[in-house]
């Protein structure tokens, strides 16, 4: 019995060090990871700070706690041939022991408060973004700038099905990443458009809900260049597993480059709604837009979920061209299809419609031009 | 007649079955509103309040300069397009100030519109007095329509000196089928 | 007019007799126990590895939000409703509880309330897919059709629940035994005690709240829609109000019983009495003060987080002060470890792990990185599992030779222990790992760092629930046949319980007893 005390400590003692270990306080990502990683923001520094001191509390309470508990398990037990004592009460031990817990409590409320008083202040942020959650992709949209897109999983479903050997960024990477410059403080207004979201990166040290509706605040500051994932943390639907964040931090001068490089290319973007595109273009194109977007809900068939998920083999996909548009521009209302008007081009809604009809044996023979949903978002 | 039966087991259970009930009522019928007044009194989740008179005319606070941001948020499934003419604008507290979102109905059907307002840092709320807006009611656009819909906003004196940038987002919500055949409602006393 | 029970399905449908309730809300408790387990190891079956191998990650929705449910409303509550149907009239020497009649209406609506939540399962949009803690606008605006059904079996539980309470309450104030003042009362009457007070305040709350649901989905009300004023947030104050309270609704029965065990066992009288019930009057109050630590990330102003996590921080005392009388009780006792006594010490030490993540969590910034991770997860199965379950089991050892005169297999009840406390032990504490390591909550695929823990977990889950299947050969053995039992069972226990015969007979105390 003793020995399987002594052992039980030890193992909870050893997993204790692993944690404070350096090799465990390694980069974020790597596989047998005990801990949190530290980060690279002075919130995400201090929280971890903080997370080691009161977990070395813990620890020695518990160290005290049990080890009294084993020693008592030895030495009083009855195959000993101990006689039980029968003291039951004593003032002095039940006022010590409320006093001391309640004095280390405070001393731990001091740094605690300390941080939170300090994780609250947003004030004097250089650059701001407004992140938006949705079912089940991230919009990212600078304040400032004019730029604002999507950022979707892009992990391919190959891959989740075990049809392919996983990468290295497994359900962690996305198609367009939230590019930050370092040492700027960032102020993130985190809403959402339809359930509850969370937005939460680890090395940045942030979590924040995102509520329909409402606008939360959150700041940070990165102190090194580099790429930092993180996932949805509120469930969120079928999904909620399936949208992760993709924070990449540059130099400012790379970020400039990157902003100009992104406004241009979404320049170039919007110039294509006037172009004309071939048949084999457009069938492309859907088929990726159609993988990245649609496929979740309405799966790669086109088969859908009877009952949840219409089918788009055949239904909608085969009737007139014009409602086949507004519901994939507009939604439809009572339903789960979001309006993907805001959310796509109008090459890839154009794309996604032509892939759609003429996919899994559809074969209407027919497309739509980018200037087609461009004339039917404005109402024509 | 007496409240209470004799049996002691009787009113004793009674006593918390009635005790049960008061809690449901308390949970269904004070918690909400009582959660609305403190958000509101306090502007805690972002809440700025309803029509704001202005009550006193004091001269405009020109030595400070504070900087308001527009955001605007389409609700899943709704359609229209909808953001603020400007992203960003300064202002003088005390100073009356006219911004307008600019909104489309795209779609082939007549609808109907709820823009909710959220403001943060939650300390300004309760400073940032709207005395016009477009989400005091909801917003009609038949097919194919657009509007620019204003609102007049005072930045209060009084605003904690720290603050110095107000940002408000609109989310908008499809209210069509909750509007459509009946009356719409103020909405002066819930944002 | 005491005679002996009456025979066939009949007895069962229209007994009021607290014994007789009392064995079929534990064997429903336990049957809901196997159900929600099955739940859990599908769960742990799709997360064995990284990838989608077995369910829609809808279905895997339905069943992490099932598995709360069935467990939290179906397999503990109902358990220590069970043991104090049993056990209380005995400890304070009265013949039944003070309702009997609504006592049996107590128990017979849950059967049909579960039926009703199971069945969700197979009907067209599935089952409730919105989590246990079922947050708007998911579970009202998104949720499939079955929420209305999910809302009506949470209201006949709720229904359930505050009856058992009402009862429970005046057995305890009007049906002691002359010379049985408060305090003198065994501590799990004591527990129990505050615990009904708990139920009749928060369970109305609740009811309150998927009634306020009800509405929004149905009758076009906006409590928690922003688009019509409403807020969202609004749905998690009012849920946690309840939630919280929930929590120590399913953790004081457990102390109680618990206070039972060890005393006997270590052959001492339970250490600061006393400073028990202080402690847990205590607690009781300060869990309706604490419950937006649950909302840490939602945006709330720093001074209420601030003021939630000081409330949090302050409800670790009395619950400390009572792991120390625990530990006084058997420090210079002369103690043997039989099968009650091993679930009871391991209670002491892993809740009191668990206790040591909830103090982690009670810091509001650190919470920033914990929140809906698996570190919170692997909080509140160790406060739940070695907590509120292993005092269930410490429970129905210790009192399963009253209720059926025949000593359990000594041998097989340690094989249980061992089993069931390095299962959970491999399932639960690799995930203190896996969430700090950034795991978030709900999800049926991860990246491959989190592979190996997962793995583990998955494995102890499955020796958990093997554990279980031998403790339901072990009850029914016992119940069957095995050595006679006497009829103080153990080495001068204390309590009324043990001045009857084993087995208990189906009348006890029909004339008061006298306490000194």
């Amino acid at each position: 019995m003793l020995n399987k005390a002594r052992g039980l400590m030890a193992w909870l003692l050893g997993c204790a060090l692993l944690m404070g270990s350096p090799a465990t306080l390694a980069e974020y990502g790597k596989r047998w990871a005990f801990n949190m990683t530290s980060g690279v923001t002075p919130s995400s520094r201090e929280i971890y700070s903080l997370h080691m001191q009161m977990f070395w509390w813990c620890v020695a309470v518990s160290v005290i706690v049990f080890g009294i508990m084993f020693v008592s398990m030895y030495l009083h037990r009855k195959s000993r041939g101990v006689k039980p004592a029968n003291f039951h009460e004593s003032t002095v031990l039940e006022v010590f022991w409320t006093a001391i817990p309640l004095i280390i409590l405070t001393a731990m409320c001091v740094p605690a408060t300390k941080s939170l008083i300090a994780l609250y202040d947003t004030s004097e942020a250089k650059l701001d973004v407004v992140i938006t959650g949705y079912q089940w992709r991230w919009k990212y949209d600078y304040l400032n700038e004019d730029l604002s897109f999507f950022s979707n999983l892009s992990t391919p479903r190959e891959q989740i099905e075990g049809l392919a050997p996983k990468g290295p960024h497994y359900l962690l990477e996305v198609d367009e990443p939230l590019v930050v410059p370092i040492n700027t403080k960032v102020r993130f207004l985190i809403t959402a458009a339809d359930v509850i979201h969370a937005w939460w990166v680890p090395a940045l040290g942030i979590k924040k809900d995102a509520i329909p509706g409402f606008i939360n605040e959150s700041w940070a500051v990165i102190e090194e260049p580099g790429i930092y994932r993180g996932q949805c943390a509120e469930l969120c639907g079928r999904d909620h597993g399936f949208m992760p964040i993709v924070v990449e931090a540059k130099t400012q001068e790379d970020y400039q480059a990157w902003l100009t490089e992104k406004q241009a290319a979404a320049e170039a973007l919007a110039a294509l709604t006037e172009k004309t595109f071939t048949f084999d273009e457009l069938y492309e194109r859907g088929q990726q837009v159609y993988g990245q977007w649609c496929v979740a809900c309405h799966q790669a068939g086109g088969e859908g979920m009877p009952g949840i998920f219409p089918a788009l083999k055949g239904g909608m996909s085969v009737g007139p061209i014009a409602d086949h548009i507004d519901i994939v521009v507009n939604g439809s209302r009572g339903t789960a299809m979001q309006a993907f008007g805001s959310q796509l081009s109008e090459v890839d809604l154009a794309a996604v419609v032509t892939y759609e009809r003429n996919a899994w044996g559809n074969n209407m023979g027919d497309m739509a031009q980018p200037i087609d949903i461009y004339n039917h978002k404005q109402g024509n | 007649m007496k409240l209470w039966p004799a049996n002691a087991t009787a009113a004793l259970s009674i006593k918390l079955g009635a005790t049960g009930v008061l809690m449901f009522v308390f949970a269904v019928w004070v918690l909400p509103p009582i959660y609305d007044v403190f958000c509101q009194v306090t502007g805690l989740n972002g809440k700025t309040g309803g029509r704001y008179e202005a009550v006193d005319m004091r001269e405009v606070d020109t030595s400070r300069s504070i900087t308001v941001q527009f955001i605007a948020v389409n609700n899943e499934e709704m359609p229209w397009q909808f953001k603020p003419s400007v992203r960003s604008i300064k202002v003088h507290p005390g100073e009356q100030t006219r911004v307008d979102y600019l909104a489309v109905n795209p779609t082939n059907r007549d609808m109907i519109a709820q823009a909710i307002p959220s403001v943060v840092p939650f300390k300004a709320s309760t400073y940032f007095h709207k005395t016009e807006c477009f989400c005091f009611e909801q917003q009609p656009l038949q097919a194919g329509e657009s509007a620019e819909m204003p609102m007049l906003f005072i930045v209060d004196q009084d605003l904690p000196p720290e603050v110095h940038t107000i940002t408000l987002s609109y989310t908008l919500f499809d209210v069509t089928d909750r509007f459509g055949e009946q009356e719409q409602v103020s909405m002066t006393g819930n944002l | 007019m005491a005679h002996g029970p009456a025979k066939g399905f009949s007895r069962w449908l229209f007994t009021t007799n607290h014994k007789d309730i009392g064995s079929m809300y534990l064997w429903f408790s336990f049957a809901m126990f196997i159900i929600g387990g099955m739940f859990a190891l599908v769960v742990r079956a799709e997360l064995f590895e990284p990838g989608m191998q077995i369910v829609d990650p809808n279905f895997f929705n339905q069943m992490t939000t099932l598995h709360g449910l069935i467990m939290v409303f179906g397999a503990v509550m109902p358990a220590f409703v069970g043991l104090a149907n049993w056990m209380i009239p005995m400890m304070i020497g009265a013949p039944d509880m003070a309702l009997p009649r609504m006592n049996n209406w107590s128990f017979w609506i849950l059967p049909f309330a579960f039926f009703m939540l199971l069945s969700t399962l197979f009907m067209e949009g599935g089952g409730p897919n919105f989590g246990w803690t079922f947050y708007a606008p998911l579970s009202t605006t998104y949720a499939p059709p079955s929420v209305t059904f999910f809302i009506f079996s949470i209201h006949i539980m709720g229904v359930s629940s505050i009856m058992g309470a009402i009862n429970i309450i005046a057995t305890v104030l009007n049906m002691r035994a002359p010379g049985m003042t408060l305090m003198k009362m065994p501590m799990f009457v004591w527990t129990w005690l505050i615990t009904a007070y708990l139920l009749i305040l928060v369970m109305p709350v609740l009811a309150g709240v998927v009634t306020m649901m009800l509405m929004d989905i149905h009758f076009g009300t906006s409590f928690f829609d922003a688009a019509g004023g409403g807020d969202p947030v609004l749905f998690q104050h009012v849920f946690w109000f309840f939630g919280h309270p929930e929590v120590y609704i399913m953790i004081l029965p457990a102390f109680g019983i618990v206070s039972a065990i060890i005393p006997t066992f270590a052959r001492k009288p339970l250490f600061g009495y006393a400073s028990m019930v202080y402690a847990t009057a205590a607690i009781g109050l300060l869990s309706f003060i604490v419950w937006a630590h649950h909302m840490f990330t939602v945006g709330m102003p720093v001074a209420g987080e601030l003021f939630f996590m000081y409330a949090t921080m302050l409800i670790a005392v009395p619950t400390g002060v009572k792991v120390f009388n625990w530990v006084a009780t058997m420090f210079k006792g002369a103690m043997t470890f039989e099968t009650p006594m091993l679930f009871s010490i391991a209670f002491v030490i892993l809740f009191t792990i668990g206790g040591m993540s909830g103090l982690m969590l009670a810091i509001a910034p650190a919470d920033f990185q914990y929140h809906d991770t698996y570190f919170v997860v692997a909080h509140f199965h160790y406060v739940l599992v070695p907590g509120a379950i292993f005092s269930i089991t410490a429970g129905v050892y210790y009192w399963l030779p009253k209720w059926t005169g025949h000593m359990y297999n000594e041998v097989l009840g340690k094989t249980h222990f061992w089993l069931a406390f390095v299962g959970l032990n491999v399932t639960f504490f690799p995930m203190h790992f896996s969430g700090l390591a950034g795991m978030p909550r709900r999800i049926p695929d991860y990246h491959m760092m989190f592979a190996d823990w997962n793995m583990i977990s998955s494995v102890g889950a499955l020796l958990f629930g093997g554990a279980q299947i031998l403790f339901l050969y072990i009850v029914i053995a016992t119940v069957v046949r095995g050595k006679k039992a006497t009829m103080e069972v153990w080495e001068n226990p204390e309590g009324l319980e043990w001045t009857v015969p084993s087995p208990a007979p189906y009348h006890t105390f029909i004339t008061p007893p006298d306490v000194k």
